[in-house]
């Protein structure tokens, strides 16, 4: 290769980008010979436009978005092509300390059944009260924090459409309106959770993965064309990145990757939360902690390898809240985002992804999106 | 035709809601306060909402195009794709526009050519503006380096200018550059 291919990639500061800061950061892209130019973002619709429009090569995102562009839902059909994964799980669900006391009134809310039940009467008693419903923050319509909210609240009994708010914030802003008693509980990307509970003013609740076991959280996306007209490109961008993520994992590394995301041009928040997000070990309040190795996966157990049953999870999702109406031809090309082709050719592996659990409900295990969705006691049917 | 502008900038707004009413849109509303941006914009039910692109709430936005009891609908601006200049344009001069379905492409255009305009218009102000900060503080230090020397050296005005210029054409640098080396070394010296 003759000189660097330049590739620039928008992202927004997230640990779950690690894969990608480190791969720039530690020069794997470049020994591939990419000459990577990261870009600092402020919104997923900015990135999704400047995907588009060819302002960026790839692009950090939401996996459910990418899924949306594909299949032109609330928006205009730009066809993506996701050939690798950055991340599996990584959010919260936190709430006011206000709320927190009325969920763990009647006894703990430890679980996802019993804080979804513990929720549902707290829901009713508004509504007898006729007092204003509850209002829950998340970050985009088409993300793995709305489907984690609502499939939590609906094993509650609970409608999300009709039975409280959920809006779309800034995650910065999250945690100031939970200050201000205008948001009761949110779903967000680390580290806005444990900003919360610093501050006092918020209790996590429950980690995503609590929720839903290895939901596909955010992938490198690239406009479907340019994937497949420059296919060497992506085969190096994927190597680059494979190997980030290797390096994220090293336990050995967990320092120094820890000072990499801290920097200002990366996540730029103290490495000790970035060290905590990465190895699952969070401050729940003011007392308690709780570890899971599983709250954010970068790369391991073949984490990254995209496989199209997480696009069918994530179109079933779509289907359940009513953001799509379901044809196989819809269906087919949800499939058709995320690339296993793109990622096998580069790093070879034919590992399948494990289906994608939860906490309760029916099992996402290859059954028709009919009989899925009509196994929900809430939610759309087909 | 109602128009809401989403910016956090009070002076780019006013700025960008001048050419709009200068060019006949008199329902221009300006919404500088993000929290409860959406019940702002349900208040107005603007036709057209212009928001600048370094503004996180563009996100919050886009939850309209899901929310079924919203009475309209309003689409990206992306929703005919046959103009792509001019939205490579917006979004390079930093602004995006979402449009009510229904409104007419020409009318759409001439709002979004506006507003690359006047964006571009009001980043060049900036640039001014801190060009003229800038220079405002080199001038300052050049007089300060200056009053150093004429009191050190017992110059006048004029000749301790010339010395500072002597040295910087030997030395290939900037008047400036030679002006902070007097500065450090006279502090050095106290």
């Amino acid at each position: 290769m003759t000189g660097d291919a330049q590739v620039k990639i928008g992202f927004i500061p997230l640990v779950d980008a690690a894969a990608l800061f480190i791969a720039a950061h530690k020069g794997f892209a470049s020994a591939e010979g990419l000459d990577v130019e990261l870009i600092r973002e402020v919104s997923w619709a900015n990135i999704r436009d400047k995907l588009a429009i060819g302002r960026f090569d790839a692009a950090h995102l939401l996996a459910p978005m990418a899924v949306a562009s594909t299949l032109g839902l609330a928006h205009v059909r730009v066809p993506l092509a996701a050939p690798i994964n950055l991340a599996m799980n990584g959010n919260a669900i936190a709430v006011s300390t206000a709320l927190y006391a009325e969920l763990t009134a009647d006894g703990e809310a430890g679980d996802p059944a019993q804080s979804a039940r513990a929720l549902a009467k707290v829901v009713a008693r508004r509504q007898a009260e006729r007092r204003e419903p509850l209002t829950f923050g998340m970050t985009f319509p088409f993300s793995t924090h709305n489907y984690q909210l609502r499939y939590w609240m609906a094993e509650g009994g609970i409608d999300p459409d009709q039975d409280l708010r959920l809006i779309v914030l800034p995650p910065p802003y999250m945690v100031e309106n939970l200050a201000r008693g205008q948001l009761d509980g949110f779903c967000v990307g680390a580290p806005w959770s444990s900003v919360a509970v610093d501050a006092g003013i918020g209790v996590i609740l429950h980690f995503g993965c609590e929720i839903f076991d290895r939901a596909p959280e955010k992938v490198l996306a690239l406009r479907e064309s340019f994937a497949d007209d420059d296919p060497n490109l992506v085969a190096t961008l994927i190597r680059a990145l494979d190997r980030g993520a290797a390096f994220v994992d090293d336990p050995q590394n967990l320092n120094e990757v820890s000072h990499i995301l801290s920097r200002p041009e990366y996540v730029g928040v103290e490495a000790e939360i970035i060290r905590r997000v990465l190895t699952g070990h969070l401050r729940l309040d003011g007392r308690n902690e709780r570890e899971d190795a599983n709250y954010l996966i970068i790369g391991k157990d073949g984490a990254m390898r995209p496989d199209p049953r997480q696009a069918e999870w994530i179109y079933a999702q779509m289907l359940r809240w009513g953001q799509t109406r379901h044809s196989p031809a819809m269906a087919d090309r949800a499939k058709s985002v995320l690339r296993s082709d793109l990622y096998e050719a580069a790093v070879g592996g034919s590992h399948h992804q494990r289906e994608i659990g939860a906490f309760a409900g029916p099992a996402f295990d290859g059954r028709s999106y009919e009989d899925y969705l009509s196994a929900f006691a809430i939610g759309q049917r087909l | 035709m109602k128009i809401a502008i989403v910016d956090e900038s009070p002076i780019r707004s006013l700025i960008l809601e001048e050419g709009l009413r200068e060019a006949g849109f008199a329902q221009v509303e300006r919404i500088g306060e993000m929290h409860n941006l959406l019940k702002h914009i349900y208040a107005i039910d603007p036709d057209v909402i212009l928001i600048d692109l370094e503004n996180p709430s563009r996100d919050t936005l886009e939850q309209m195009f899901q929310v079924s009891r919203a009475v309209r609908r309003p689409i990206a601006m992306f929703v005919d794709q046959s103009d792509t200049a001019s939205i490579q344009a917006s979004v390079d001069a930093g602004v995006s526009a979402y449009i009510v379905d229904g409104l007419k492409k020409e009318r759409i255009k001439s709002i979004l050519d506006l507003c690359v305009s006047r964006f571009k218009a009001f980043s060049k102000l900036q640039d001014d503006l801190d060009r003229a900060k800038s220079d405002l503080e080199e001038r300052k230090t050049i007089e300060r380096a200056k009053g150093i020397l004429m009191k050190a050296k017992k110059l006048s005005e004029e000749d301790a200018y010339k010395l500072m210029r002597g040295a910087a054409m030997r030395e290939n640098k900037k008047i400036i550059e030679i002006a902070r080396s007097v500065i450090t070394a006279a502090e050095m010296f106290k």
